[in-house]
C-alpha cells in the first residue's frame, strides 16, 4: 500500500514566530465563534421541529443514507476549500506565510469540543430550519476532513518538479490552464490518499455530529449517530446492535466501491519515469473501465472537464522569472503590519473573553487534566505497540497474509469507534469496575488499526535482499528485532503512532464520558473537562479546555513526534 | 510578422547573471555574453557543467530575466516566454498523465488552437518524428528514446521559429542518442522540420561537431565564450574523417586549457581553501591510475581516445582529470592525461602504501583538510562542526559547489584516515587511537 508522510510530519519549519500569531488568529476565530454562538443561545431559539429518531432496524437505510450524504456534502466543501486556500498559499509568498501556520494548528484543534457553539452559530444563521443543522453537522465533518487534505495539496504544489514547470511555462499555458495540466494531476495520489484517509476518519464525527445537546435541548438530524444516541438514551442494546451492522454495511460499500477504485486509479499520476507493478485492480475499476456503458459516461464527463480545463482564462501572469527580483520591501511593510493589528485585536478579545471568569489557577487545572490524558494516551500508544508490531511484522512479512489483512485493518480504522462504546460502557457498569482506568481503551479502539495497516506496510516494504543476508547472517531473535525489523519499520510505525495518538485526543472528548440510560460515567482527563464544561454551558472553559487541548497536540508533535520521524527517516533510508 | 531575411531570430548583448549573495560577492554565472542567432543555422553552446550554457537557453526562451545586458526576439525586446520558441528537455518533461497524444497537443491548446486543427497537426508532428502508432501510449510506457521523441514532436507541433534543445540525448544512451541525432539532421537537411533555427546545448563534444554549423566553448567560473569556431563540414557528417577528428581534439585541447589567471579574482583567506572540488571517489581515482600506467597508455593518453575506450562523456572525464592534476598525480596538457611520478607510485603501490601516498598528497594539495585537521587538533574535544567550514565555502562559491566539495574532502579525509566525519551530528573528529596518541 502506498504511505504517504502524514501531514503533521512533513513540514521541517521549526517553531517561529509566525506560529505564535497563527494561534493568536485561530483562538481569536474560535471565540468569536463562540461569541456568536452565545448571544444566538441568549435569544430564545426558535424551535426546529425535531425529526425523532425510530429504532425500528427498517429506518436504518434510509438513516445510513443521510449520513453518507452529509459526508459526502463535506467532502465538496473540504475539496474546496483544498484546491483554493492551499493554492493561495502556494502562490503567494505574503499569504502563505500566514495561512500554512494557521493550517499546521488547526490541525490539531479538536474540533468535538465546539460541536455546540457550531450547533448554535449555524442555527443561528437559519432560524427555525433543519437546514442550520445540517449545514452544523456537515461542518464538523468538513473540518475533520479538510487541514490534512489543504496540507497535501500545498505539500504538492511546493514540490512540482521543475522541468514540467518550465515546459508549462515555455509553451504558455495560461495559469488556469496549468494548475488543471500539472498542479492538480501532480498532486492527485497524495490529495486522493489524504481525502481517503479523511473521509475514513470522517464517520466518527458524523456519529457524533448527529445528535447535539445545546441547554436542555438536543437537535437530532436523521441519521446512524442520531439512531444510536436514541438507543442509548432508551437503553436498547439490540437496536445499537442494528447501527452497527448498518455502519459495517456502509463503510464497506464505501471501500469498495469507492476508496479502492479511487487509490488505484489515482496512481496513473504518480510522478514515476518507470512502469512499476501494481496490485490488481480493484473488481469495482475493473467494472468501470471495461464496461462499454460506463466508459461512454466517463469519456463523456472527462471531455466536460477538458473543455472546462482547457479553457485559457488569462489572467496577467509573470512567466519570466527574475532572480534578483527583491520583494517590495513596503508592501511587505504594510502587510506584516495588517496582520499584526488582526493578531492584537485578536489576542484582545481573548483576554477580555477569558478574563471576567478564568483565573490562573483555571490554567493550572486545565494542564493537570491535560496531563492525565495525555499519560492515558501514551500508556495506551504503549500497549498498541507490543500488542500491534509483532502481529504486524508476522502478517506483513507472508504476502498471503498480507493481502488478507491489510484491507481488513484499513476498513476498521474507517468504522467509527464511537458506535463500540456503548457495549463497553455497559460493561463498566455492569462490573462496577474504575472507569479512570476503563473508560481508556475507548480512545483508542478507533485508531490503533492505523499502528496495525502502517506497520504491516513497512514490514511488507522491507527490502527482499536484505531479508536474504539476515538469513544468510543467521540473524535470530532478540538481535532480529534491534538491529533489523525495528530500524526496518520504524518511519513507518510512527506515521502509524501519529495518527492514532493524534485521533485519540480528539476521542477523549466523546470517550472520557459516557452514559448508559441515566447511568453517567466520567475520567479524569481533558476530554471529560471539555465535555462536562459544554453540558453546563461554562464556555470560557470549553474554550480554554480546547486551547489547551491543542497545545498539547501540537507540543507531542513537535517534541517527540516530528523529530522522531526525522531521525527514523534519516537514520533507516540508504542514500 | 515582419520577415527580414538579414534581420537576426535572437542578440543577446554584455549578458549577465549572477546570484545576489549577502555574504560577500555576487556569484556570477555567466559574464559578458554576446550571441547573435541567424536563420537556417544550427549552433552549439558547448561547455562543461556549470558553465552557464543552461542559463543562457533560458535566457534566449525567455524563462529567465538575465541581471544585465539585453536580449532581443525578432528585434524586440524579449519579455517572458515568445511565441515561436520551442523547448526540447534534458530530462524530456513529459506529463506522466498525459498519452503521448495530449502531450504533443499541450503547446496547441495554449495557442487556442481548435480540436479539428489539433487533432490534424499532432499527427502530423507524430508521423513526422517517427512516432506514429504511439499515439494512446503513455510515457512510462515507452523507451527513452521514445520519450525524447514526444518532446521533440511536442516542440515542433507549435511551429517554432527557434528549437531549443537543452541537452537533449544526454540521458539516453549512445545508440539511441546517435540515431535521434542522425534523424534530426536528416529532417532538418530535408527542410522537413518546420523550424527555422536550432540552438542546442550539449557537453559532448562529437555532438557539437556532428550537429551544428557553429559552436561556442564556454569556459566555466564565470560562463564566458571562450571561443567560437564554423564547423565547415558538410552534412552526412563522418566522425572517423581526420578532419572531423582533428577538431575534435582541437575542442578538447580548448577545454582543458587552464583558464586564464584573472579569473579567481578575489583572494581569499588561506590560499585556495575555496578551490571547488569535485567529488570524484577514491577508488575512481584508482582505476583511472591503474588504467592510465598499464599498457596501452603506458603512462599517457589521450583523452578523445581515453573517453571513447572508458565510455565516457567529456563532461565526465575531464573532472577526473582535473582532480588528478589538483593531487598532482597527473598533468592536463593540450588534449592529453599524463601520470606523474607520485602517480605511478601509487598505481604501483599496495593498499596502505597508496593510503599513504594520498595523504601525502592531499595534505599538501589541499589547505582545506589542513584546515580542518588544524581545529580538530586545537579543540581539547577533538572535535570540530562541518557547519562553519560549509560557511565559510559559501562565502566564495554556490551552495552546491559548497556541498560538493565538503562531501570530497570528507570522503578523501576518511580514506586518507586524516580525520573521522560523523554525519548525525555534522561534526568532524578524530579516530579513537589518534585521540589516544594526542592525549
Amino acid at each position: 500500500m502506498t504511505n504517504y508522510t502524514p501531514t503533521a510530519l512533513a513540514g521541517r519549519r521549526l517553531p517561529n514566530r509566525w506560529d505564535g500569531v497563527a494561534l493568536l488568529l485561530v483562538m481569536g476565530l474560535l471565540v468569536a465563534l463562540v461569541e456568536v454562538g452565545r448571544s444566538t443561545i441568549s435569544a430564545p431559539i426558535t424551535m426546529v421541529q425535531n425529526t425523532p429518531i425510530h429504532l425500528d432496524p427498517a429506518y436504518l437505510p434510509y438513516y445510513a443514507l443521510r449520513s453518507t450524504a452529509r459526508m459526502f456534502a463535506a467532502l465538496f466543501f473540504s475539496l474546496l476549500f483544498t484546491l483554493t486556500y492551499a493554492t493561495l498559499a502556494a502562490k503567494s509568498r505574503r499569504a502563505g506565510m500566514v495561512l500554512i501556520p494557521i493550517l499546521d494548528i488547526l490541525q490539531s484543534v479538536p474540533i468535538l469540543g465546539f460541536l455546540t457553539f457550531t450547533t448554535v452559530f449555524f442555527l443561528g444563521l437559519f432560524p427555525g430550519k433543519v437546514m442550520g443543522a445540517e449545514l452544523a453537522s456537515v461542518f464538523v465533518i468538513f473540518t475533520s476532513q479538510a487541514w490534512n487534505m489543504a496540507f497535501s495539496f500545498y505539500q504538492s504544489l511546493t514540490t512540482l518538479p521543475n522541468d514540467l514547470q518550465e515546459a508549462s511555462r515555455c509553451f504558455r499555458l495560461s495559469p488556469w490552464q496549468k494548475f488543471w495540466r500539472l498542479d492538480v494531476p501532480f498532486a492527485m495520489p497524495g490529495l486522493v490518499w489524504n481525502t481517503m484517509l479523511s473521509m475514513s476518519g470522517g464517520w466518527f464525527f458524523v456519529v457524533a455530529s448527529e445528535a447535539v445537546t445545546v441547554g436542555n435541548t438536543t437537535f437530532t438530524l436523521p441519521g446512524i449517530g442520531s439512531y444510536v444516541a436514541t438507543a442509548l438514551a432508551q437503553e436498547n442494546l439490540k437496536a445499537i446492535f442494528y447501527a452497527i451492522v448498518a455502519m459495517l454495511v456502509v463503510i464497506l460499500l464505501y471501500d469498495q466501491l469507492l476508496f479502492r477504485p479511487l487509490v488505484a486509479w489515482s496512481a496513473k499520476f504518480r510522478f514515476e519515469t518507470t512502469a512499476t507493478a501494481t496490485g490488481p485492480e480493484p473488481w469495482m475499476l475493473k467494472v468501470l473501465r471495461r464496461t462499454a456503458l460506463f466508459q461512454e459516461i466517463g469519456d463523456f464527463i472527462g471531455a466536460g472537464m477538458r473543455s472546462i480545463t482547457r479553457l485559457r482564462l488569462a489572467l496577467p501572469a509573470r512567466t519570466q522569472i527574475d532572480e534578483n527580483r527583491e520583494p517590495s520591501k513596503l508592501l511587505d511593510g504594510i502587510w506584516f503590519v495588517a496582520i499584526a493589528l488582526v493578531a492584537a485585536y485578536a489576542a484582545y478579545k481573548i483576554v477580555q473573553f477569558v478574563s471576567g471568569t478564568l483565573h490562573w489557577s483555571d490554567v493550572g487545572t486545565a494542564v493537570l487534566m491535560g496531563s492525565f490524558t495525555l499519560l492515558r494516551v501514551m500508556v495506551l500508544m504503549v500497549i498498541a505497540a507490543l500488542i500491534w508490531v509483532p502481529i504486524g511484522v508476522w502478517i506483513g512479512l507472508r504476502p498471503k497474509a498480507t493481502r488478507i489483512a491489510q484491507p481488513i485493518a484499513q476498513f476498521l480504522a474507517a468504522f467509527p469507534a464511537n458506535l463500540l462504546f456503548p457495549p463497553v460502557v455497559l460493561a463498566i457498569v455492569y462490573f462496577h469496575v474504575n472507569p479512570d482506568i476503563w473508560l481508556t481503551p475507548l480512545m483508542l479502539i478507533g485508531t490503533q488499526w492505523y499502528v496495525l495497516f502502517n506497520v504491516i506496510a513497512g514490514a511488507a516494504a522491507f527490502p527482499g535482499d536484505m531479508k536474504e543476508a539476515v538469513a544468510n547472517f543467521h540473524i535470530k531473535g532478540f538481535l532480529w528485532w534491534r538491529k533489523v525489523m525495528i530500524p526496518g519499520i520504524l518511519p513507518y510505525f510512527i506515521t502509524g503512532a501519529l495518527t492514532a495518538s493524534g485521533g485519540a485526543w480528539n476521542a477523549s472528548i466523546v470517550a472520557e464520558v459516557a452514559s448508559w440510560g441515566s447511568t453517567n460515567l466520567a475520567a479524569h482527563g481533558l476530554g471529560a473537562y471539555i465535555a462536562q464544561a459544554t453540558a453546563a454551558g461554562d464556555t470560557p472553559r470549553v474554550v480554554l479546555g480546547v486551547v489547551v487541548m491543542s497545545g498539547f497536540v501540537i507540543l507531542v508533535n513537535r517534541i517527540l513526534w516530528r523529530p522522531l520521524y526525522t531521525y527514523a527517516t534519516r537514520r533507516t533510508t540508504l542514500g | 510578422m515582419d520577415q527580414n531575411i538579414t534581420q537576426p531570430l535572437v542578440t543577446v548583448r554584455n549578458c549577465r547573471q549572477a546570484y545576489h549573495k549577502e555574504a560577500s560577492a555576487d556569484l556570477v554565472v555567466l559574464d559578458d555574453v554576446d550571441l547573435t542567432l541567424h536563420e537556417g543555422e544550427i549552433v552549439a553552446l558547448l561547455g562543461r557543467s556549470g558553465s552557464g550554457k543552461s542559463t543562457l537557453l533560458r535566457i534566449v526562451s525567455g524563462l529567465l530575466k538575465p541581471t544585465a545586458g539585453e536580449v532581443k526576439w525578432r528585434g524586440k525586446d524579449l519579455k517572458g516566454p515568445a511565441e515561436g520558441v520551442a523547448m526540447v528537455f534534458q530530462s524530456f518533461a513529459l506529463f506522466p498523465w498525459l498519452t503521448v497524444q495530449e502531450n504533443v497537443e499541450l503547446g496547441l491548446e495554449a495557442l487556442g488552437v481548435k480540436k479539428d486543427d489539433r487533432d490534424e497537426r499532432s499527427e502530423e508532428a507524430i508521423d513526422l518524428i517517427g512516432l506514429g502508432g504511439h499515439d494512446t501510449a503513455y510515457p512510462k510506457e515507452l523507451s527513452g528514446g521514445m520519450r525524447q521523441r514526444v518532446g521533440l514532436a511536442r516542440a515542433l507541433v507549435v511551429h517554432p521559429d527557434l528549437l531549443l534543445m537543452d541537452e537533449p540525448f544526454s540521458a539516453l544512451d549512445v545508440l539511441t542518442a546517435e540515431t535521434l541525432r542522425t534523424d534530426l539532421i536528416d529532417l532538418w537537411m530535408d527542410k522537413k522540420l518546420p523550424v527555422k533555427s536550432i540552438l542546442i546545448v550539449t557537453h559532448n563534444i562529437e555532438e557539437a561537431v556532428l550537429m551544428a554549423d557553429r559552436i561556442l566553448v564556454f569556459s566555466s567560473n564565470p560562463g564566458r565564450v571562450a571561443h567560437e569556431l564554423q564547423v565547415p563540414f558538410p552534412h552526412p557528417r563522418n566522425r572517423y574523417d581526420p578532419a572531423f577528428r582533428q577538431m575534435v581534439d582541437d575542442i578538447y585541447g580548448i577545454m582543458t586549457r587552464r583558464p586564464p589567471k584573472e579569473v579567481q579574482a578575489v583572494p581569499t583567506v588561506p590560499s585556495g581553501f575555496a578551490t571547488p572540488l569535485h567529488h570524484v571517489g577514491t577508488n575512481l581515482m584508482s582505476g583511472l591510475m591503474e588504467t592510465l600506467n598499464s599498457a596501452p597508455y603506458n603512462g599517457r593518453a589521450d583523452l578523445p581516445a581515453l573517453a571513447a575506450a572508458l565510455q565516457y562523456e567529456v563532461d565526465e572525464l575531464l573532472p577526473l582529470g582535473e582532480t588528478l592534476s589538483l593531487l598532482g598525480f597527473a598533468v592536463l596538457e593540450e588534449g592529453d592525461l599524463i601520470l606523474t611520478e607520485t602517480g605511478k607510485r601509487f598505481a604501483e603501490g599496495e593498499t596502505e602504501d597508496r593510503k599513504e601516498i594520498f595523504a601525502a598528497q592531499v595534505k599538501a594539495h589541499v589547505p582545506l583538510i589542513n584546515a580542518i585537521r588544524a581545529v580538530i587538533d586545537q579543540r581539547s574535544n577533538h572535535r570540530a562542526s562541518a557547519v562553519r567550514f560549509r560557511d565559510e565555502l559559501e562565502d566564495h562559491m554556490s551552495p552546491e559547489y559548497a556541498e560538493e566539495t565538503l562531501r570530497t574532502v570528507i570522503s578523501w579525509g576518511r580514506y586518507a584516515e586524516i580525520f573521522e566525519y560523523d554525519e548525525e551530528a555534522q561534526q568532524f573528529g578524530l579516530e579513537e587511537d589518534d585521540e589516544e596518541e594526542e592525549a
